[in-house]
């Protein structure tokens, strides 16, 4: 289908950006998430405001013991960043399967977070890595903690006036003596789109064979990617497998899980432990 | 900016201008307004990969993007893959691996697999296997394709 009229500034600058968004007007980089939704008439936004040329948007930078990353990055420039894949190996691994690889030359880390894909992928990551991110409009500057930014399908803690600018990551976790941090991601994806059917991602950091920090978050499963507060069970202990099975069991207890054609809700439940399992377990391994 | 504006897109080497709203796709001003039939448009909704182009290298999906985005980004599509006025070596093995039947998504499969081999000269079956999951055919189970593409990658 053809979109609906609307107008389109190419920004020249972010503070171009910044003037030009307002309550109707929708921001495109990459545009492979908007662009669809245009199509469908989904979003019918009057102007457009492309953010897909401004260089001070792009790159990946050292700061501090973490990484900040221009929220107009392309997956494909995050595969790219040898050195980001070494300090967080998940984002590789991640990023790596997201959409196909047209998909990834062209979408962006930001586009698709500011998107808010109840079931994209790098929601999870970025709640168990606890990323921040940067938040700009015309007024000024606030930071919003990934695990306050997602609310709903879609939905996020931004303002039709604001722009997300940059993702901020902590320093890489470090595990204590002899040990260290693990992360993996484990899904179930719906066969036509890529789309996770649920995703479970963790982050395990191990001192002396005992797990001193332990994060799990899903997507795909309820409204919005969300973080399991059981995975704290698992601190203190070795992360034995019966243990690991019952905070997998744990984290998806209660959940409202989504209900459509691709998976009922019992289904996407229960495919939700058995991705957390996966997840867990495979992150542990990594941190021992 | 509203109504239709005039761009210039830089395609195949060319310099070439067209009357465009901001609700032009790229695949359609390639395809009805410069004449450039051989990106095709398949699903429409940014699945199939038979428009697949390049900009700056790299592959996209021409339904997924803006005219007016290509703009100041170098295009190539199928028709300027032509090396010395003879077939690219992917255009090439796919005649001679039989890397299609109707034929429909095979410039979007060469497309993609130029920048696949442009980053990645000798990619195992897998990488093209992966590599491929945004171009779908429905003749040929992909195996000639696959074919084709470490054929022009050996070729090198």
């Amino acid at each position: 289908m053809i979109p609906t009229s609307f107008d389109y500034v190419r920004a020249k600058s972010l503070k171009d950006a910044l003037k030009a968004m307002g309550k109707s007007t929708k921001v495109i980089a990459g545009g492979h998430s908007l662009l669809p939704l245009l199509r469908f008439r989904l979003a019918q936004p009057e102007t457009l405001v492309d953010i897909g040329q401004l260089r001070e948007l792009k790159g990946i930078k050292r700061a501090g013991g973490g990484v900040k990353i221009g929220a107009a990055t392309t997956y494909r420039e995050l595969l790219e960043s040898t050195e980001l894949k070494a300090l967080y190996p998940l984002i590789g691994e991640v990023t790596e399967h997201i959409g196909d690889l047209q998909v990834r030359n062209a979408g962006t880390i930001g586009g698709g977070l500011a998107h808010a894909d109840p079931a994209a992928d790098m929601p999870p990551v970025m709640l168990v890595l606890d990323a921040t991110f940067v938040l700009q409009s015309k007024g000024g500057k606030r930071s919003v903690a990934a695990r306050k930014f997602f609310k709903g399908p879609f939905t996020t803690a931004m303002k039709p006036t604001e722009l997300l600018t940059e993702i901020q990551l902590p320093a890489p976790a470090k595990g204590a003596g002899t040990g260290g941090a693990g992360g993996a991601y484990a899904s179930f994806e719906q066969a036509a789109s890529g789309y996770a059917l649920v995703g479970a991602a963790a982050l395990i950091t191990v001192a002396k064979g005992m797990i001193t920090r332990a994060d799990l978050a899903f997507t795909g499963l309820a409204d919005t990617p969300f973080l399991a507060p059981a995975a704290a069970k698992l601190v203190g202990t070795q992360g034995q497998a019966e243990l690991i099975a019952e905070v997998a069991a744990a984290s998806v207890a209660g959940v409202e899980a989504n209900d459509d054609i691709h998976a009922s809700a019992a289904y996407r439940t229960h495919l939700g432990m058995v991705a957390a399992r996966r997840a867990l377990a495979q992150a542990l391994s990594r941190a021992g | 900016m509203t109504g239709t504006c005039s761009i210039t897109l830089d395609v195949n080497g060319v310099t070439r201008t067209a009357e465009v709203e901001p609700r032009d796709l790229l695949v359609y001003v390639l395809r009805d307004q410069l004449d450039l039939t051989g990106t095709h448009v398949g699903c429409d909704t940014s699945q199939c990969g038979a428009c697949t182009v390049h900009m700056d290298g790299r592959a996209v999906k021409s339904c997924t993007v803006l005219a007016l985005q290509a703009e100041g980004h170098a295009i190539t599509t199928i028709e300027g893959l032509k090396r010395d006025g003879g077939l690219h070596p992917l255009q090439q093995a796919f005649w001679e691996k039989h890397g299609l039947q109707c034929g429909f998504c095979t410039p979007g499969m060469i497309m993609t697999a130029a920048d696949l081999l442009a980053t990645n000269p000798k990619p195992t079956e897998a990488e093209i296997r992966h590599a491929l999951a945004g171009n779908l055919c429905r003749c040929t189970g992909y195996q000639n394709i696959v074919a084709a593409i470490q054929a022009a990658a050996a070729a090198r």
